[in-house]
């Protein structure tokens, strides 16, 4: 909401109209709201996991470390941080680190798969010792646990549900379900809202991202287009009552804008502090292109957020590119920079997924998907690690296609040997 | 008519926390996690002084604002109302 209209002469040069959008591209004093990814240890393999999380990196910030990052977001008045991972709570300093964050005025947002969720913690975080500066979003990717599990591990929708149930019966007001859409659980938003409704929770529907291992999946995993015209409608139709994260800026070009910020708020209102105090332009971007600075060198993160060469380019007015002559361009503003990237496509281009079906044209060009500059994922595979191989739509090939008569299937729909 | 506000006790909400911006400043309510842009300086002084005026009005003129630009200020303080970033001083706080 805008109270006043007019910008008053600032230090920096006056924009045209002094909208929100712009006084937001020219970058703020600091975060609104950052995401900290606490560790890279998780306890699922998500297969689209975006930070390529599993092992957790001996370099990962001390208590104290993180303390002093706590007192620094205080200083700069960072209105609250979105914590993630890895799996966050499975850091033995967990629970200390989200009090030490309360008690010093930053509220905490964090992102859990709800292993450590127990009817204990559920009724701590509904204590006044959280006092509302907590929200806690569970992770689920699918209304059933068939969906949900293809993607994040067998059980891991058990998990989820326990957690939610822990909370709602400790009275923890307003749990978030944090979901990504993908193509298998696009025509199940109905029974989500329905399932976050049932445990007075909130649904959160964010993007799937090609970063990560999100890469590798993303082909067969990111929502059709007129996947995209279905979650298009239905986020209109639910307006404020599902939250987005302002991730589907992208479909912003189908017509009327959705609700909340319209544009990639890389280094201007967001970045990514990573486990070991790497501060990227955003979430969906930990790649050495976009590695502003690590916080443990001299001046800290307010450094890197104010000053940091990466920073100040984001910061700087952008053209449009090959988008710039597009009627659409002032909605979606080109769409999302990780999504470009991580799909090998220019950034001043049109975004992987455009509705105006310009992305998939680039898509069919000549590209060059950037190689992974870390990658924290187990070497071996964890025992409710999610297969994606077994999991197409074609039932498996057993051991008997070496029988010629292997996979026919007579009118009648006799099933193969070993199934 | 002069709006009725202006004659009330207000004050900025327990659960608000302002930082201060090139523009103004960022409101941000921990409660409804609602964001909000002052985007005048005098409006950030007008909110951050509420409190300690009888009313409105008192905090309008302690805030250098001509009586000419009251109904407009009444007017954005009104829009800073129904987010809860502000509240009248009688109600519990």
């Amino acid at each position: 909401m805008t109270t006043v209209q007019q910008r008053p002469a600032g230090r920096r040069p006056a924009t045209r109209n002094g909208t929100r959008i712009e006084e937001f591209e020219l970058g703020l004093d600091a975060p609104i709201c950052l995401t900290w990814e606490l560790t890279y240890a998780c306890n699922l393999a998500c297969a689209h996991c975006l930070s390529s999380s599993g092992k957790r990196d001996p370099r990962e910030l001390s208590t104290e470390q993180c303390e002093a990052v706590i007192d620094e977001l205080q200083r700069m008045q960072v209105f609250y941080v979105n914590i993630g991972g890895g799996e966050p709570t499975i850091r033995p300093d967990f629970w200390h680190l989200l009090e030490y964050a309360v008690d010093h005025q930053v509220g905490v947002k964090f992102s859990t798969n709800g292993v450590r969720i127990t009817p204990e913690r559920a009724r701590f975080l509904a204590s006044p010792a959280c006092g509302g500066y907590v929200d806690v979003q569970i992770s689920l990717d699918g209304a059933t646990a068939e969906v949900n599990d293809h993607v994040r591990g067998t059980g891991s929708y058990a998990t989820a549900l326990s957690a939610l149930e822990n909370l709602r019966d400790a009275g923890f007001s307003d749990a978030k379900i944090s979901v990504v859409c993908t193509r298998e659980n696009i025509g199940q938003l109905d029974e989500l809202k329905a399932l976050a409704d049932s445990y007075g929770a909130t649904l959160r529907l964010t993007r799937l991202r090609p970063s990560g291992r999100g890469a590798d999946v993303w082909d067969d995993l990111h929502p059709l287009p007129q996947q995209q015209r279905v979650l298009y409608d239905w986020l209109m139709a639910h307006g404020d009552g599902v939250l987005t994260g302002d991730s589907f800026f992208h479909l912003a070009a189908f017509g009327e804008s959705l609700p909340g910020l319209n544009l990639c708020g890389a280094g201007r209102v967001v970045c990514l502090i990573d486990p070991v105090g790497d501060v990227y332009a955003c979430p969906f971007a930990i790649h050495d292109d976009f590695l502003a600075g690590n916080l443990l060198a001299e001046g800290g993160f307010q450094r890197v957020w104010q000053t940091s060469e990466l920073f100040m380019q984001l910061r700087s007015p952008q053209t449009g590119g090959a988008c710039a002559t597009c009627q659409f361009y002032d909605s979606c503003r080109g769409g999302c920079m990780a999504a470009k990237f991580f799909t090998g496509l220019p950034l001043d281009g049109p975004d992987p997924e455009c509705v105006q079906g310009y992305g998939e044209t680039a898509l069919l060009g000549d590209r060059t998907i950037p190689a992974a500059s870390q990658d924290h994922s187990r070497a071996e595979p964890g025992r409710n690690q999610p297969v994606m191989l077994q999991l197409t739509r074609r039932p498996p090939v057993s051991a008997c296609a070496e029988d010629p008569l292997a996979g026919f299937e007579p009118a009648g729909g006799q099933k193969g040997c070993g199934s | 008519m002069p709006d009725p506000l202006l004659d009330e006790p207000w004050g900025l909400s327990p659960s608000v926390a302002l930082r201060p911006e090139p523009f103004g400043a960022l409101a941000y309510h921990f409660g409804n996690r609602r964001l909000t842009f002052l985007k005048r300086p005098e409006l950030v002084t007008l909110v951050r002084c509420l409190g300690e005026h009888p009313d409105v009005r008192s905090a309008l003129r302690a805030s250098g604002i001509a009586e000419a630009q009251h109904p407009a200020y009444a007017a954005a303080l009104a829009g800073l109302a129904r987010t809860d970033m502000i509240r009248p001083r009688t109600a519990a706080a």
